[in-house]
C-alpha cells in the first residue's frame, strides 16, 4: 500500500505560462534555499562526518517529488512506496533502510528525512535531506562491520515512520531509537538539525509561492524541469553514440579475502532516450560490499557528470528523468535482495563514477578523464581512554582527484561535493592519537599531459590501546589513465609497532588492536593521467620536481630530465622523449596497468605483499529469488498488456 | 585647533573630509588617484580639503584611512614571495588545505586549484613537535633548522612565515624558531601563527599567518611612506588605518598585522552609511555597495555593523574579524549571457569590469553589461556624463543588448529589463545571506544604496526585500570617506578558552575579561585616547559541548554577578533558537573570551539643507524616455544638487549627480529630508510618517 496524502484544499495548481525572468528568479530563490539547508545543517550537527566532511545531502521537490534543486535525485516516489499511512500537514518522515525506499539511502547510517510542505492545505513542495550518522549501533563502532552479512549486523535500521506527527514528536520512537546507539547525543543533534534544515526549506518555499502565487511556483518548478530536460535531451544527442558502449572496473575485494568484483555497463541511446545496462555485474556479495542503487539516482549521477563535462552552466533537477533507461539485474552486487549487507557500499559507489567516465568518454575522448579517487575510505579508532571514557572517531580520508581534460588533479583531495578534512588539531584535541604525517606521496599521481593528483599519506600514531578499522580499494586493481595518461599508485596501509615490528594491513579491516605508541601509515591512492606524459611543458615536470610532488626519478616518466633544482637537461629531454614515443605502442584510450585479472593476480604478492584475492563464491538463494522476481515482473508485464 | 581628516583612495577618485573636532564642521574634497605612488593624490587632497577650509594642514592631528592596498595585492596576485616553517610532516598544509573541491558533485572536472600562496618550493619543516595540550613532545631541532633556513636563502624570498601544529597551546617553539630566523635571515619580516591568530585549526592558522606574510612588505611600504609624505606636510599627524573589522590601527600595527586590512575599504563605507544612515534616523540598515564588477552588502543592527570571525577576497579566506560584508559578482560591469542549451537568461560572475568596460563606453567591449542595460532603460539619461567628462554611446548599449534579446526573443528593452531583474535578484542574494539567514527580517531593516551604481538599484532591491525605505545618501561618492572620519579608536583583545561550564566559574570568566580589558585600554591610550573617554564590552564565544558553530554574546558584567553562568547560557539558547529554531538541553563550552575598549567618535555637525516646499519642480532639469516595470514612462529628471528639504519627487524619476544618478520607480515617491538624503517609500506605503516621526 503506498501512502496516503491528506490535504484540505483539494483545488488542482493551474498551470500559467511564466516568464522566463521569473522562472529564472524562482529558480535562484530555490537554489539558496537549499545552501541555507546546508548551512543550518552543518552549524548544529554534532557528527564529524557532517559537521565537518559534509557528509549530507539536501533537496528541494516539486509536487510530484521530482528534485527541482539539489543533488542526489528523487527517492521521494521510492518512499511513498515504502511507507503506509497518511501524510498530513505538519509530518516529518524518517528512515535508515535502504531496502523500504529503494536505494534512495544506501546504507543505515544515513539518516534520511522528508517534509511535505504545505500553503493553504496543498501540498506545494517536498524537502528531505540525509546525512551520515557516526554511529547507528550493530556489531562495531561506526556501524559499517566489513564482514557483515546482513543488515542486522550494521545497527538499528528505521523503517519510514512518521517521526513528526502534525508538528509533534513522537518521542517515545525516537528514544527507542537513540537508545541503540553508542553516541546517541551526536544522533540527537544531527536528528533536530535535520528537522531545522527541512523547516528552514518549507518556510522558504512558503514564501516564493506567496510573492508569486502557488500557481506560478508550480509552473515555474516545472519549467525548470523542462528547461533541463530539453538541454539535457541535446547533450544526450551530442555525446551518445546509438552503438554500444561498454566499460566495466573493479571492487579489489570484499574483506572476505575474494575479489576482483566486476561492475559491468553498457550504454547506448535509441531516439532521444540513453539506455544504461549493468547486465553481467557480478552477483550480490555475501560481504557487505553491496551497493543497492537507485535507478533514479543512476541518472541524477550519469546526468550530472554530463552536465560537467560538457555544458557547466546548466542547472541540474530530475527534467531529464525519462530520457534515461537504467537496468539493473536483481540478485547482482548492484541491486542485491535484502537481507544483504550493505554497510561498506562506499567502494562501489565511488567506482560507478570511473565507470560513468568510461563510458561517456569513449564516445568523446577529449572530454574524459582519468579514473579519480572513486571512494571514500574511512578510517575508525575507539576504546576506553585512561578515564574510563569511550572514544570514537570516524574519518573519511582523500586521494588523488584524477588529471582532466581541464588542467591537473589537486593533491589529496576529495572528489565527493563539499566534503572537507577534519583539522588535525581538532582531532588530536578530542581523541587520543597525533598525526604525525600528513602530506601527499610524490609520483602517485598518474603521469600525463595533466597530471594526476598525488594520493595522501596520514600517520597515525595512537596514543591509547584500542582498536582501528580500515575500509579502502584500489590496493590490487589501479585506477587506470585516460587519453595515453598513465594510471595512478595503488593505495597501502603500514603498521609500526611500537615494539619495532612492522605489518602491512589489509585494505578492509575492523578490529585491528593498536597499542600507545603505534603508528599507522595510510596511504590513499592517486589519480589517473590524462593525455600524453611526454607533451606535458617540461618546465611544469621541474616545477613539480621543486614542489616535492613529482621525484627527480618520476620526472622521468614524463621523459624529462631534471635535477633537485629544477634545471631540466633539454638535450636529455629531447632524446628521451623521442625514445620513448618510438618504443612504445599506439596511444591507448585506457591504460589500466594490467592485461587481465590473472596477469594481475599472479603479481600481486609480488608487489603488494598480499596473496591475491580467491575467485568470488555467491550464495544461492539470491540467484534463485531474483530468478523468481524476474518471472513474477514478466508475468506482470504481460497481465498489463493484455489489460 | 585641531582637525580630522578621513581618506578613501579608490580606482579613479580619492576623496577627502575633513572635520573640525570642536564644532563638527566638515569640508570635502575629490581629486584624481596616481596609482603609481597613491600618496601624491593623497597630498594633493589635502591641499585642496585645506584650501577650502582655510586651515594650515599643520593642524590636522588625525589621519584616518581606509585603504585597499591589501586587498588589491591579495587579488591581483602581486604580493611578497613567501616562505613558510612547518611542523615536520606538514609541508604540505597549504597544498592539501581542507581537501574541499567547490562546485557540487562532479565539481572537481572543472575545478583548477589555484597554487598556494607561500609556494611549496619556499617551505621547510622544523623538527620539533607539541601536542595539542601544549606539552613538547619532541624538542625542536635548531641545527637541522638552521641548514633549512639556509637553503630558503636561494630562493629569495621577501617574508617568512612560521606556524607549527598546536601552536595556540604553546606559543615557545614558534617563538624559538622566529629567533632563530631572524639570526639566519637577518631583516627578513617574520609573521609567527600563534601571534597573528592564536587559534586552533592548523590550515586556517597558516593561511592566515601567510596572507599577513604576503602583504606585509608592500602595506609596510605604503605606510611608511604615506606617513613620511604627511609628515611633510603635518608634523604632528598621527596616522590611523581602518580595519577590516571597523576598528582602527595604528600605522604601526597596521604595517604588522596588515591581513586584518583586507576589508579595509568596504568597511569604510559601511561605516559612512550607517553614520549618514543614524542622521537620518535609521540604526537597523541593509547596506548596498554597487561597483564594477562586485556588490557589496552588509547588515546593521542598532547602529552595529555585524562582524564575522573571517574574511575573504578572491578564492582566499582568512581568519580574521571583519564587518560581515558579502559580495556578489554582480556590478555596473557584469555581462549578461544566454546559454545555448537551457535559454535562461544569465547575468555575470562575467564582468567587462573597467577595460573593456560596457559597449556604451566604446572601448571596445561588445558585451552587453548591467550598465548597457541601465542606459537602454533610460537609467542613466543621455546628459548624464560618467565623472563629469565620458560621454555614454547608447547606440553601442542597444547593439549589445539586443544579442541578449534575440537569443530570447525578445525587444530589447524586455531584454535589458530582464537583465535589470535578474541582476538586482543576485544582489538579493546576496542581502538574503547577511539578513534571513542569520534570522533577520528584511522588512525591519531600511536600505542603503552608494557606490556609483547603488542608487540605481536602490528601490527596486526595497521592493523585492520589503525595506524601506530606500535610503540614497548625498554623495553615495564620499561615503568611504566619511566612515574613514567617524570612526571611533577601538582595540580588543580575545583569548582561546575552552571550557565546559561544569569546569570554570562566573567570578573566573569576569578576571579575565578585566584583564582583556585593561590591555585593550592601554592600546588605544597609546592611541592618544583619554581614560574618561572610553567604553568597554565584552563578548564570549560559545556552543554547546560537542558543536563546531561557535555563537558570539555580550555579557553584562553586573548580569554575570548576579545570575552568574546563567546569565551567558540564556543568551546563547535564546541566539541558537532564534537562528536554529530549537535549543539543546546540553552542556554550554566557552570557547573564547574577548574585550573590547571604544574611544569616543567625532561629533559632526549635520550640514543640513535649506528647506523648500514639497513641490521640487525648481530642481527640474528634463525629462527622459524610460523603460520600467515593463512599460514605457517619461521619467522627470532632477538636478541632486537643486534638490531642497521636504521636496516630493513623484515617480517614474531620475536624479542625477556628479557621480552618480539615483531611480524611483513609478508609484514610488522620494522625499527629501533635511540631512540631504532622498528617501523612498511606495505610495500606498503604510507608516512613511511613523518612520520619518521617528528621526526626531
Amino acid at each position: 500500500m503506498p501512502a496516503t496524502i491528506v490535504q484540505r484544499n483539494k483545488k488542482p495548481f493551474k498551470k500559467v505560462k511564466v516568464d522566463t525572468v521569473t522562472i529564472d528568479i524562482i529558480e535562484s530563490a530555490l537554489r539558496n534555499a537549499r545552501y541555507e539547508m546546508d548551512t543550518v545543517l552543518f552549524r548544529t550537527a554534532m557528527s564529524p562526518g557532517i559537521r565537518e566532511q559534509h557528509d549530507e545531502f539536501p533537496m528541494i521537490a516539486n509536487t510530484d517529488g521530482k528534485m527541482v534543486v539539489g543533488q542526489f535525485g528523487s527517492f521521494i516516489w521510492g518512499f511513498m512506496k515504502g511507507y503506509d499511512g497518511t501524510i498530513e500537514e505538519g509530518d516529518i518522515f524518517l528512515t535508515s533502510d535502504p531496502y523500504s525506499v529503494n536505494g534512495a539511502i544506501s546504507h543505515a547510517n544515513d539518516w534520511l528525512m522528508l517534509m511535505p510542505v504545505y500553503r493553504g492545505g496543498r501540498i506545494i513542495a517536498w524537502a528531505a535531506m540525509f546525512g551520515h550518522m557516526t554511529d547507528v549501533g550493530g556489531k562495531v563502532p561506526g556501524s559499517l562491520p566489513t564482514d557483515g552479512t546482513t543488515i542486522y549486523e550494521d545497527g538499528i535500521v528505521v523503517p519510514p515512520t512518521k517521526i513528526f506527527r502534525a508538528g509533534k514528536l513522537n518521542e517515545d520512537v525516537l528514544r527507542v531509537v537513540l537508545h541503540n546507539c553508542r553516541l546517541p547525543e551526536w544522533n540527537l543533534s544531527d536528528f533536530n538539525a535535520i528537522t531545522a534544515a527541512l523547516r528552514t526549506a518549507a518556510a522558504r518555499c512558503v514564501e516564493i509561492s506567496e510573492r508569486f502565487g502557488d500557481d506560478v511556483f508550480y509552473s515555474a518548478m516545472d519549467a525548470m524541469l523542462d528547461r533541463n530536460k530539453r538541454a539535457m535531451r541535446a547533450l544526450i544527442r551530442q555525446n551518445v553514440p546509438e552503438a554500444k558502449q561498454f566499460f566495466e572496473d573493479y571492487i579489489c575485494d570484499d574483506g572476505l579475502n575474494m575479489g576482483p568484483y566486476r561492475i559491468k555497463c553498457s550504454m547506448w541511446r535509441e531516439g532521444d532516450k540513453c539506455i544504461f545496462d549493468f547486465t553481467g555485474t557480478d552477483p550480490q556479495s555475501i560481504s557487505s560490499i553491496n551497493f543497492l542503487l537507485n535507478e533514479e539516482m543512476f541518472k541524477m549521477f550519469a546526468g550530472i557528470y554530463m552536465i560537467m563535462v560538457f555544458d557547466p552552466q546548466i542547472l541540474f533537477n530530475d527534467g531529464f528523468y525519462d530520457l534515461m533507461e537504467v537496468r539493473i539485474p536483481p540478485g547482482s552486487l548492484l541491486k542485491p535482495l535484502k537481507p544483504a549487507a550493505l554497510s561498506c557500499r562506499t567502494h562501489a559507489l565511488g567506482r560507478i563514477f570511473d565507470i560513468l567516465a568510461g563510458l561517456l568518454g569513449q564516445g568523446n575522448p577529449d572530454f574524459m578523464c582519468g579514473a579519480g579517487f572513486s571512494d571514500s575510505p574511512h578510517f575508525m579508532y575507539s576504546g576506553y581512554d585512561k578515564n574510563g571514557e569511550w572514544y570514537q572517531l570516524y574519518q573519511i580520508t582523500f586521494g588523488g582527484i584524477p588529471g582532466k581534460p581541464f588542467g591537473d588533479g589537486p593533491d589529496g583531495h576529495s572528489l565527493w561535493p563539499s566534503f572537507t578534512n577534519v583539522p588535525n588539531e581538532f582531532l588530536e584535541s578530542y581523541f587520543p592519537l597525533r598525526i604525525d604525517i600528513y602530506e601527499t606521496i610524490a609520483d602517485t599521481g598518474g603521469a600525463g599531459k595533466n597530471r594526476g593528483g598525488n594520493g595522501l599519506r596520514i600517520g597515525y600514531r595512537f596514543l591509547e590501546p584500542g582498536e582501528i578499522s580500515i575500509h579502502d580499494d584500489r590496493w590490487l586493481t589501479y585506477p587506470w589513465g585516460a587519453n595515453g595518461g598513465e594510471p595512478g599508485a595503488r593505495s597501502r596501509k603500514l603498521l609500526q609497532r611500537a615494539n619495532g615490528t612492522e605489518e602491512l594491513l589489509p585494505s578492509k579491516i575492523d578490529h585491528v588492536k593498536v597499542e600507545a605508541g603505534d603508528l599507522l601509515i595510510a596511504d590513499t591512492w592517486g589519480g589517473g593521467g590524462w593525455g600524453d606524459p611526454l607533451e606535458r611543458d617540461a618546465k611544469q615536470v621541474a616545477f613539480d620536481v621543486v614542489a616535492g610532488l613529482v621525484t627527480v626519478e618520476g620526472a622521468k616518466r614524463y621523459g624529462v630530465i631534471v635535477d633537485a633544482d629544477g634545471n631540466v637537461d633539454e638535450t636529455a629531454t629531447a632524446s628521451l622523449r623521442k625514445q620513448m614515443a618510438s618504443k612504445r605502442g599506439k596511444k591507448k584510450i585506457f591504460d589500466r596497468g594490467f592485461e587481465s585479472i590473472e596477469e594481475l593476480k599472479s603479481r600481486c604478492k609480488a608487489e603488494t605483499g598480499f596473496d591475491p584475492p580467491a575467485t568470488p563464491r555467491f550464495t544461492k538463494w539470491a540467484a534463485v529469488a531474483a530468478e523468481a522476481m524476474k518471472r513474477a515482473e514478466a508475468a506482470a508485464k504481460k497481465g498489463s498488456k493484455a489489460a | 585647533m585641531s582637525y580630522r581628516l578621513g581618506v578613501d583612495v579608490g580606482g579613479t577618485f580619492t576623496d577627502l573630509l575633513l572635520v573640525h573636532e570642536k564644532s563638527g564642521q566638515v569640508w570635502t574634497a575629490k581629486v584624481p588617484s596616481t596609482p603609481a605612488d597613491q600618496s601624491i593624490g593623497v597630498l594633493n587632497g589635502i591641499q585642496k580639503v585645506c584650501e577650502r577650509a582655510g586651515i594650515d594642514p599643520k593642524q590636522i592631528d588625525h589621519v584616518m584611512h581606509g585603504t585597499t592596498v591589501a586587498t588589491n595585492t591579495v587579488l591581483t596576485g602581486t604580493g611578497a614571495k613567501v616562505g613558510l616553517v612547518t611542523t615536520k610532516g606538514y609541508r604540505q598544509v597549504l597544498q592539501i588545505a581542507r581537501s574541499y573541491v567547490p562546485g557540487g558533485l562532479g565539481g572537481w572536472i572543472i575545478y583548477n586549484k589555484s597554487l598556494p600562496m607561500a609556494p611549496l618550493a619556499c617551505t621547510i619543516e622544523a623538527d620539533e613537535r607539541v601536542s595539542a595540550k601544549g606539552e613538547i613532545v619532541r624538542k625542536l631541532d635548531e641545527k637541522a633548522l638552521r641548514i633549512s633556513l639556509r637553503s630558503l636563502k636561494k630562493q629569495n624570498i621577501e617574508a617568512l612565515t612560521i606556524s607549527l601544529i598546536n601552536s595556540f597551546a604553546n606559543t615557545s617553539h614558534e617563538q624559538r624558531v622566529r629567533e632563530i630566523a631572524m639570526e639566519e635571515l637577518p631583516g627578513m619580516p617574520v609573521s609567527i601563527s600563534s601571534d597573528v591568530v592564536p587559534e586552533m585549526q592548523e590550515y586556517e592558522r597558516t593561511v592566515t599567518t601567510v596572507a599577513n606574510s604576503y602583504v606585509r612588505p608592500r602595506v609596510d611600504r605604503y605606510v611608511k611612506n604615506l606617513k613620511a609624505k604627511l609628515g611633510q606636510v603635518a608634523d604632528k599627524v598621527k596616522l590611523h588605518i581602518l580595519r577590516s573589522d571597523g576598528g582602527l590601527a595604528s600605522a604601526q600595527s597596521a604595517a604588522d598585522y596588515p591581513v586584518n586590512l583586507l576589508m579595509s575599504g568596504p568597511a569604510g563605507g559601511v561605516t559612512g552609511a550607517l553614520w549618514v544612515a543614524k542622521q537620518a534616523g535609521f540604526p537597523n540598515l541593509l547596506t548596498v555597495d554597487v561597483g564594477g564588477t562586485s556588490t557589496d552588502v552588509a547588515l546593521i543592527q542598532g547602529g552595529q555593523p555585524r562582524l564575522r570571525r573571517e574574511t575573504t577576497v578572491g578564492d582566499v579566506t582568512v581568519r580574521a574579524s571583519s564587518v560581515d560584508i558579502r559580495t556578489v559578482g554582480a556590478g555596473g560591469g557584469s555581462i549578461a549571457h544566454v546559454p545555448e542549451l537551457t535559454k535562461a537568461l544569465r547575468v555575470g560572475p562575467q564582468s567587462a569590469g573597467a577595460d573593456p568596460g560596457p559597449a556604451a563606453y566604446n572601448r571596445g567591449g561588445t558585451e552587453p553589461t548591467v550598465a548597457d542595460a541601465n542606459i537602454v532603460l533610460g537609467y542613466l539619461p543621455e546628459m548624464q556624463k560618467l565623472g563629469g567628462d565620458m560621454e555614454l554611446r547608447r547606440d553601442l548599449s542597444q547593439i549589445a543588448v539586443k544579442k541578449v534579446g534575440d537569443a530570447l526573443g525578445l525587444k530589447v528593452k524586455d531584454a535589458a529589463q530582464g537583465i535589470y531583474n535578474i541582476v538586482n535578484e543576485n544582489m538579493v542574494g546576496a542581502l538574503r545571506l547577511v539578513s534571513v539567514e542569520q534570522g533577520y527580517d528584511p522588512r525591519d531593516y531600511a536600505l542603503i544604496a552608494f557606490g556609483g551604481a547603488g542608487p540605481i538599484h536602490a528601490n527596486a532591491l526595497s521592493r523585492l526585500l520589503g525595506s524601506w525605505p530606500s535610503i540614497i545618501p548625498p554623495g553615495p561618492g564620499v561615503l568611504c570617506a566619511l566612515g574613514d572620519a567617524t570612526t571611533a579608536v577601538r582595540d580588543e583583545r580575545a583569548r582561546t578558552y575552552v571550557r565546559q561550564f561544569s569546569e570554570t566559574s562566573a567570578k573566573e570568566i569576569e578576571k579575565i575579561l578585566k584583564e582583556l580589558a585593561t590591555d585593550a585600554s592601554k592600546g588605544i591610550e597609546a592611541e592618544g585616547v583619554k581614560k574618561s573617554e572610553m567604553t568597554t564590552s565584552y563578548q564570549v564565544d560559545l556552543r554547546y559541548h560537542g558543536q563546531g558553530l561557535r555563537l558570539t554574546v555580550e555579557v553584562d558584567l553586573k548580569d554575570l554577578q548576579k545570575k552568574g553562568l546563567k546569565s551567558i547560557s540564556d543568551k546563547f539558547d535564546a541566539e541558537h533558537k532564534r537562528l536554529f529554531t530549537f535549543a539543546l538541553p546540553l552542556e554550554h563550552e566557552l570557547v573564547t573570551l574577548r574585550s573590547a575598549v571604544q574611544g569616543q567618535g567625532i561629533k559632526i555637525k549635520r550640514q543640513l539643507l535649506k528647506s523648500g516646499g514639497s513641490n521640487p519642480k525648481a530642481a527640474i532639469v528634463g525629462k527622459q524616455k524610460s523603460y520600467m516595470d515593463g512599460k514605457d514612462v517619461t521619467a522627470t529628471v532632477y538636478a541632486r544638487g537643486k534638490l531642497q528639504a521636504g521636496n516630493k519627487i513623484a515617480g517614474p524619476a531620475i536624479v542625477m549627480e556628479m557621480d552618480s544618478t539615483s531611480v524611483i520607480l513609478p508609484k514610488h515617491t522620494g522625499h527629501v529630508d533635511k540631512s540631504g538624503c532622498i528617501l523612498i517609500y511606495p505610495d500606498n506605503h503604510k507608516a512613511p510618517k511613523k518612520a520619518a516621526s521617528k528621526r526626531k
